[in-house]
């Protein structure tokens, strides 16, 4: 790690580079692979090469689904991490949005010029099914006897979104509908398609008013960006994207005594990015943005809790095609993880990647209408207690 | 905010037993960030603006671990992360959190149970790379360390007695310490004549496993003087890694190339320009004995081949030239899993505070820290620290 020599002296943070393999089940990479793959593409895309690197920082959710311990470790040299300082970060799903905040702040603190941000996750080995991985999430006195399944919490809390807010499953499936349309634009999705609200409501019940259209599938998968300095930044592109604010905020385990109705864990950190970015009404400043989607109502609570709409309202907006990719105020127009596909600390990173496409008007066909200067994106995880943000401008 | 150095002002721990059945692993988080927090004279639930904790999945036997970081060290509904890593590695987030100006005060908190683990060795396995490495016939998956124990004799002359000299002294130090549940009055010629577990090293060589959590506090220098007049500074930080657990083959043997990385990013950030006249103090890596005189290397604390006879010496006793391990180290203390380099940090700051008790070294004015995350890995950290405070 070279010491910059003005060290210490606060400096703006941008994202100069990004790169994403295709999501798909069963990839035949192995984790080491995708992540170089990934990491590849964003030095490529900045015009640098590992040498140029200070830093590494690997994203990745339980270790158990790639099926290896020490999972950082692990994925090292595929990260570009060969004599270099890496630490790996961890907030579950909200992992993928957290590297590159964790990111920001080794560039920040002077300690780190450049940093190579890497989320990598291989569900596929899991056998007999992914699934049977968060059998192991839960609290091992409280829960886990009870041999709780992940999507039955997450359909309480669709429920309990439908009871407050009066949204009605339709109304809910239209998220899917919108994003696995828009992701029919992205190379690297998963699950594209054109679908109707319809085929949502007839797809398969899994847990009620859960069906399996409602919710991303199982992927294999890495994203990368690499996180620069101003100095090197200024170098390196003419149109850096600038972090401006980053947020994290963790409940406690207890899902089960919480207002499931409204996400305060996001909220309160989306407060803080900002806070720090200098955001006052997010609802009027942001122009696009990327909100954690592995379910259809998840995005609209997202948008709800990053106030971009008020409680209860955002699935009212939808209707009127205000989040749309030529709407007042796009969301997921990568496809989001219901249409590119759930390789969760990848993921995460995806949606970063996309933002960084779209305010440098690098997104080809998935380019956003309206004219971009802000976006936000956040992700989510834990027993839906984890809130991470990452706010942007061009 | 921002500029300025960065303060150790609490520090806490419990456990440092092969068990501790009276607590679950959130108890002993509990335990440790309650006691560190009273020791910073802080509220964690108004001036704490970041909490660190440090664990890894299959240590805990939960898949998303981290979702039982925050309630146990007051992080409910506030910033928390996980890093999953050695606790020294969150030290080094929470030196670059505050370096940023984000953060005025983090608390970071590292914890292992062993003693709940039922198939450790599997789960070491787990780590190796599952084409190359996991299905090898090799019977413990510590072969590893033993490969780098031959590779480090065979370069520097060093020999068996060396090692064996190293357990003797840092088992003899920890007698002095309460937090050190291993610690036993050995002879030479009985570490000598134990029958070998990983060749070359034998049983008293390799450090045992212990439970405990450790919960630091650190804070910028103009928020540290709010809380406290016992300040303990974090000079400087670095952590490196070598290669991937899946790429052994690349390993430089019988050297720690992730050590001497982050010792030189340490030092440089410390202002340290010449260690071996610098540091009056070293709690340093020793999970294997070999690692011990390794890490003395790496760290620039004796020049290349030579640390074993600065040892022969005896510079490195509790009352030598250069104290190394006075707490007894790992050997003595165990091993808490993800804790392991915590353990290291808590001890120097003890010295350095002038707070050590029996095993109080005299005259230690600047510490060097250094871990390693152990078998499979090649990452380590390493951290300077210094004091004012008259011992």
């Amino acid at each position: 790690m070279e010491v910059v020599s003005n060290l210490f002296v606060k400096d703006r943070v941008a994202i100069v580079g990004a790169g994403l393999t295709t999501f798909m089940r069963r990839a035949l990479e192995t984790p080491r692979e995708l992540a170089w793959e990934a990491a590849r593409q964003a030095l490529d895309q900045a015009g640098l090469t590992l040498k140029d690197i200070d830093c590494v920082v690997i994203g990745s959710a339980p270790d158990t689904f790639d099926g290896v311990h020490l999972k950082g470790e692990y994925l090292a040299d595929g990260s570009g991490a060969i004599n270099k300082p890496m630490t790996r970060v961890y907030v579950g799903g909200g992992t993928g949005v957290f590297v590159p905040v964790s990111a920001w702040w080794h560039v920040a603190s002077g300690l780190c010029r450049t940093v190579l941000a890497v989320g990598e996750e291989k569900m596929s080995p899991a056998h007999p099914h992914p699934q049977y991985v968060f059998r192991y999430i839960w609290d091992p006195i409280l829960h886990r006897p009870l041999e709780l399944n992940l999507i039955w919490i997450f359909a309480m809390e669709m429920r309990r979104y439908m009871a407050k807010c009066g949204a009605k499953k339709e109304d809910i499936a239209l998220v899917s509908v919108k994003n696995k349309r828009n992701a029919l634009d992205n190379p690297a999705a998963q699950v594209a398609a054109n679908i109707t609200v319809d085929d949502v409501l007839k797809s398969e019940l899994l847990v009620w008013p859960v069906n399996e259209l409602d919710i991303s599938p199982v992927s294999d998968g890495a994203a990368a960006l690499v996180i620069a300095s101003e100095n090197v930044a200024r170098q390196v592109t003419d149109s850096p994207v600038w972090i401006d604010g980053v947020g994290f905020t963790l409940d406690n385990q207890h899902w089960e005594n919480r207002e499931l109705a409204f996400p305060r864990y996001l909220n309160y950190a989306a407060r803080m990015a900002y806070r720090m970015a200098g955001i006052e009404r997010p609802w009027k400043e942001i122009d696009v943005a990327e909100p954690y989607d592995p379910f259809d109502y998840k995005e609209l609570h997202h948008i709800e809790g990053l106030m971009l709409a008020r409680p209860c309202e955002a699935w009212k907006l939808l209707k009127e095609g205000y989040f749309e990719r030529d709407g007042e105020l796009p969301t997921s127009p990568s496809g989001g993880l219901l249409g590119v596909g759930n390789p969760i600390a990848a993921a995460g990173v995806m949606k970063v990647a996309e933002l960084f496409w779209q305010l440098r008007y690098e997104a080809g066909k998935r380019q956003v209408k309206k004219p971009v200067h802000k976006a936000v994106a956040n992700a989510w995880g834990d027993l839906m207690q984890a809130g991470t943000v990452i706010v942007l401008s061009n | 905010m921002g500029s300025g150095r960065v303060a150790v002002i609490g520090v806490g721990s419990y456990g440092f037993r092969p068990s501790t059945p009276e607590v679950s692993f959130q108890g002993m988080m509990f335990e440790s960030s309650q006691r560190a927090y009273a020791d910073a004279n802080v509220d964690p639930r108004r001036d704490v603006d970041v909490f660190v904790d440090c664990q890894e999945d299959m240590w805990e036997g939960i898949a998303i671990a981290d979702e039982f970081a925050p309630e146990p060290i007051g992080g409910a509904l506030r910033p928390t992360f996980t890093v999953a890593g050695d606790g020294l590695q969150g030290v080094a987030h929470a030196y670059m959190l505050i370096k940023s100006g984000l953060a005025n005060v983090v608390a970071v908190e590292a914890h292992g149970k062993p003693s709940e683990i039922k198939t450790l060795q599997d789960i070491y396995y787990f780590a190796m790379d599952p084409l190359h490495v996991r299905p090898l016939p090799t019977g413990n998956p510590f072969f590893i360390a033993g490969l780098d124990a031959q590779a480090f004799i065979s370069r520097t002359g060093a020999t068996r007695e060396h090692l064996a000299i190293v357990a003797v002294k840092n088992r003899n130090n920890g007698l002095r310490n309460e937090r050190a549940p291993y610690a036993s009055r050995v002879r030479l010629d009985e570490v000598l004549s134990a029958p070998y577990s990983v060749y070359p090293m034998s049983r008293y060589e390799i450090a045992g496993f212990s439970d405990a959590s450790i919960t630091v506090v650190l804070a910028s220098e103009d928020a540290a003087r709010k809380f406290t007049d016992r300040v303990v500074w974090l000079d400087g930080v670095g952590y490196s890694t070598e290669v991937g657990s899946g790429s052994l083959e690349w390993h430089e043997w019988g050297r720690m190339p992730s050590m001497r990385n982050a010792a030189l990013t340490a030092y440089r950030l410390a202002g340290v320009s010449n260690p071996e006249k610098d540091i009056s103090l070293a709690e340093v890596e020793d999970r294997f004995s070999f690692m011990e005189l390794l890490s003395v290397e790496e760290l620039l604390l004796a020049p290349d081949g030579e640390a074993h006879r600065y040892l022969e010496n005896g510079d490195f006793d509790f009352n030598g030239r250069l104290p190394v391990n006075p707490s007894g180290g790992s050997l003595s203390m165990g091993i808490p899993l993800e804790a392991t380099g915590l353990g290291r940090f808590l001890e120097a700051v003890m010295q350095l505070r002038g707070e050590a008790g029996a095993h109080q070294v005299k005259g230690a004015k600047r510490a060097v820290v250094a871990s390693w995350r152990g078998v499979p890995s090649y990452t380590s950290v390493v951290s300077v620290l210094s004091s004012d405070i008259e011992g």
